[in-house]
């Protein structure tokens, strides 16, 4: 038990440290390598805090995720990295250097002198959770108390798909997102690529396993497998499909829709947009979330796809 | 405040539906689009524009008759725990504005994007028409929305919605400045959330309107708005954060420009005002002297430097940043003496105007702009010889939306200008008085650069790239008639502005 | 030092160190990268929130963990805008400077 202060200690400094690897490492390369481990220490944090879902959204999103798309990116642009010539000058960086020291020293000084008590929603949240027959408050919060918060996120999604896709040729569009049919020559992605998947899908599969005591964790779960889907497919396990199939944009909008449509429904069966009726609240949620963990699955592997580079007969 | 008041507040009304559907009609616009294809998205947006124009009219006639906010409990939670929407008399005359720029907008690029064949979906195509109707629905989100966090979903809605629509010619040019948006942007972001994270840890709530009742002047709410606000000047490019600007409003496609310059970089500013009016306890005196410095020197670096553009649309970008310097001057003009000032309604009323007013006449000048371009097959202003001869209404829309910028009479700018200075008098801060008079003149240079070249008929003529049909000129010009026709309000304080306005009510006897 | 101040001050630490990054970085990788940096240390700072709110027998206040698990998917959707951005930029440079190449090549053989 002593040994936790020290293990948290020493937690903060590594992640500080990574943190500041990845800032001054000379090549992009080891700079996204650096984040990567980020990304996996910021999740042993969050466990830390005692969040298991956002440990693991942290984790598969924030450091896996993006760690693909990044290395992805970084061993594309490595031939022509140009060298570091327009490095700002010295002085500019000091004076960047003190405004960003005043501001952690102003963060510091909140965090050392907090709200006392600290404010909490957690029993007004806790409240509710029986008339929805949910288990799991956080599920409470996204799919009911800020749902529109979480639609709204969706629509975000789809429009960063849309801003992906634009970036691709007028001759190519509808077609086969990404460049070649998925070739990996970059060994730490394929290394990545290989790793991750089983131990992600063992924890989606656990947390859709405690969804059985803990209703409503199939939100959470949905998106670390749809990261691991992700990475099955950048190592080759998969081929994305074509951009321009009416299946996959129906695919990519059912749950978006079906949280519309439920939304709407509020108006004549539970009295608002976005209310669930007293009396069967479960089973809508279950009907928002099996299709929204496919769009969400859907939308975040084709964000890493990239734009329709290649003719849907290729 | 009490908190009975308060809770008074925040409870449904009736109409408050109508806020759901301003949101969440664009958007489903947009979804329909994604699903049916780009080669129907026309259909698509020419029957969401018309039922947007409908709801907006609504909310403002709602808001007007009852002189009452509409407020929406979504999901019938109550915040703190759940979301409300709100529209007081600023969203609904914000939500009006953006409905007429939006369908004039949707008139003006009908069949500008077009498949590789007919009943085949283009790029261009669902891009555009697909991100318009979404940032129309971020738009209303951002008006209406009273919690911090559902208006940090909101601004990401506006910022995804409006990058891609910068580079939709793919050039190395056009995505560079989307690349250079979007990194101000998310700079914006993140900063924004920083601060809705210290705002939740030092008071339970995000409702704006619940922390209207609580805040008190303390270091954490400092620290929380400051962030906010810095990222919020980044996105909405105002002065020293304006370098992303020109390139990127300058780069789109005439009809995207319209909204990007009219209307995206008010969702920020917006913000702004909700930040330091509704949010912030009393006292914001310094704060708002240093938002107005940074209007000034907005005013006058945006000017000069359009004042020096080889290119129209670049003149016309960089006068938006001297634009939205203006709309800064609101801060310290309405902080003045106090709430209860006269002066200050001015300001508020004369801060609208001038947004209101630069809107519309800002969309109709990069519409004639985009005219000017395809008529002539480019934009150099040296050689717009002739252009009053090929595009004539565009030019005279053009003509039209510059005297509103320039501050002539009867427009909107000026009343907007006429009543900025008289709050200036009023509040005995002089030096606006010279920004705005400098201001007015800089513009006036710029605009007629512009004008005096396309009168002249160069000899040989020059040659005809494109037909624009009238009927697009037409929207162009009916726009910038509605830059004019603001110039006949009466110079008095609108009673509308104040409709629902937490820091009035708080100091209501 | 309980935990979640120890985990608070690591985490202005590291909003810090990405905004540097942000400002001082000129290739937009690296930016995109700093951006992520500082995202991190945001979400830190709503957990610590979080963990200070934990009350009715859960571990931490839900609505600021579900707002941290909004805003990953969020700022995951921005690297992935940008980072296309980067790469379709990089691809036309590219092709530019390919075809400027052989076009001076054409000249001299000519």
């Amino acid at each position: 038990m002593t040994l936790l202060p020290l293990y948290y200690g020493l937690l903060a400094l590594l992640v500080i440290g990574v943190a500041w690897w990845t800032l001054v490492a000379r090549e992009t390369m080891a700079a996204v390598i650096g984040f990567i481990a980020y990304g996996m220490l910021l999740g042993l944090v969050w466990a830390g805090i005692a969040s298991v879902d956002v440990a693991l959204t942290e984790a598969a999103i924030g450091g896996g995720v993006t760690g693909v798309l990044l290395l992805r990116a970084a061993a594309r642009l490595r031939p022509t990295e140009p060298a570091p010539h327009e490095k700002p000058g010295l002085v500019f960086r000091v004076l960047v250097g003190i405004f960003c020291a005043i501001v952690t020293i102003g963060l510091a000084v909140v965090v050392l002198f907090p709200t006392d008590p600290a404010p909490s929603l957690a029993i007004a949240a806790a409240e509710h959770l029986p008339a929805l027959e949910l288990g799991n408050p956080v599920t409470a919060v996204l799919i009911a108390y800020r749902a529109l918060d979480t639609m709204l996120e969706k629509v975000v999604l789809l429009l960063a798909l849309i801003g992906v896709w634009s970036l691709g040729p007028d001759r190519n569009w509808g077609g086969l997102p990404g460049r070649a049919p998925a070739v990996v020559t970059d060994s730490a992605l394929t290394f990545l690529a290989k790793l991750l998947p089983p131990i992600g899908i063992v924890f989606g599969v656990y947390l859709l396993w405690t969804s059985a005591d803990n209703p409503g964790g199939a939100f959470q779960g949905g998106t670390v497998l749809a990261a691991m889907w992700i990475l099955a497919m950048m190592a080759g396990l998969r081929a994305p499909p074509a951009i321009g199939s009416r299946a996959l944009r129906l695919l990519l909008l059912s749950g978006t829709i079906t949280f519309i449509v439920v939304g709407f429904a509020g108006f004549l069966i539970a009295g608002g947009f976005l209310s669930y009726p007293a009396a069967f609240p479960k089973a809508l949620i279950l009907l928002i979330e099996i299709p929204m963990t496919l769009t969400i699955a859907v939308t975040l592997g084709l964000l890493v796809s990239g734009p329709a580079e290649r003719d849907k007969t290729s | 405040m009490t908190g009975e008041t308060t809770a008074a507040l925040l409870a449904t009304t009736s109409g408050g539906y109508l806020l759901v559907l301003a949101i969440m009609l664009p958007l489903i616009g947009t979804i329909a689009i994604v699903l049916l294809g780009g080669q129907r998205a026309e259909r698509v947006a020419l029957v969401v524009a018309p039922l947007g124009l409908v709801i907006a009219a609504a909310i403002l006639a709602s808001v007007w008759s009852s002189g009452q906010p509409l407020v929406y409990i979504v999901g019938g939670w109550r915040p703190p725990l759940g979301l409300a929407l709100r529209s007081d008399g600023i969203s609904a005359v914000m939500i009006a504005i953006t409905a007429i720029v939006m369908c004039a907008t949707v008139l003006f690029a009908r069949g500008q994007f077009r498949g590789p064949a007919p009943g085949v979906e283009g790029r261009a195509q669902m891009v555009f028409w697909s991100l318009l109707l979404a940032v129309w629905g971020a738009l209303n989100a951002v008006f209406l929305g009273d919690d911090l966090f559902n208006l940090y979903v909101a601004l990401e809605l506006l910022t995804f919605g409006a990058v891609p629509l910068v580079c939709l010619d793919g050039r190395a040019e056009t995505l560079s400045a989307a690349l250079r948006y979007l990194l101000f942007a998310l700079m914006g972001s993140v900063l924004y959330l920083l601060g809705v994270a210290l705002i939740y840890g030092a008071y339970g709530t995000l409702d704006i309107v619940l922390l209207a009742g609580v805040v008190r002047s303390e270091p954490v709410i400092w620290v929380a708005v400051a962030l906010m606000t810095v990222g919020l000047i980044a996105k909405t490019a105002l002065f020293p954060l304006h370098l992303w600007l020109p390139n990127a409003h300058a780069g789109a496609p005439a009809a995207a420009s319209a909204i990007l310059s009219a209307l995206v970089v008010k969702g920020s500013f917006f913000l702004i005002l909700r930040l330091w009016f509704d949010v912030m306890p009393g006292q914001i005196h310094l704060p708002a002297q240093i938002l107005g410095f940074l209007g000034a020197g907005a005013i006058l670096l945006g000017s000069v430097l359009a004042l020096r553009q080889a290119r129209l649309k670049l003149l016309i970008a960089y006068s938006t940043i001297a634009q939205i310097g203006y709309l800064f001057l609101l801060f310290p003009l309405a902080v003045g003496s106090g709430i209860a000032s006269p002066f200050a309604s001015i300001a508020w009323t004369a801060g609208l105007l001038q947004l209101a007013s630069h809107a519309f006449a800002k969309a109709a000048m990069f519409m004639a702009a985009g005219m000017i371009y395809e008529a002539l097959g480019h934009d150099r202003i040296d050689r717009l010889g002739g252009a009053g001869r090929v595009v004539p209404i565009a030019v005279f829309a053009f003509a039209i939306g510059g005297l509103s910028l320039m501050g002539l009479p009867p427009s909107g700018g000026f009343s907007a200008k006429w009543m900025l200075l008289q709050a200036s008098v009023g509040e005995g801060q002089w030096w606006w008085i010279i920004v705005i008079t400098l201001g007015g003149l800089l513009a006036a240079g710029y605009i007629f650069r512009v004008i005096s070249p396309t009168l002249i008929q160069p000899f040989p003529a020059p040659e005809l790239k494109a037909v624009v049909p009238v009927s697009r000129q037409g929207v162009a010009l009916a726009l910038a008639l509605f830059a004019v026709l603001l110039g006949f309000v009466p110079l008095e304080p609108w009673p509308l502005l104040q409709i629902g306005r937490t820091a009035v009510e708080a100091h209501l006897p | 030092m309980n935990a979640a101040t120890l985990f608070g001050l690591c985490g202005a630490v590291l909003v810090g160190l990405g905004l540097y990054g942000i400002i001082v970085h000129h290739e937009p990788i690296r930016k995109i990268l700093a951006f992520n940096l500082l995202g991190g240390g945001v979400f830190v700072l709503f957990g610590i929130i979080a963990r200070r709110g934990a009350a009715a027998g859960f571990g931490g206040d839900p609505v600021p963990q579900a707002l941290v698990i909004t805003g990953i998917v969020v700022a995951f959707s921005a690297s992935a805008v940008a980072v296309t951005l980067v790469m379709r930029l990089f691809e036309v440079n590219e092709a530019a400077r390919r075809e400027a190449r052989s076009g001076h090549s054409a000249e001299d053989a000519g």
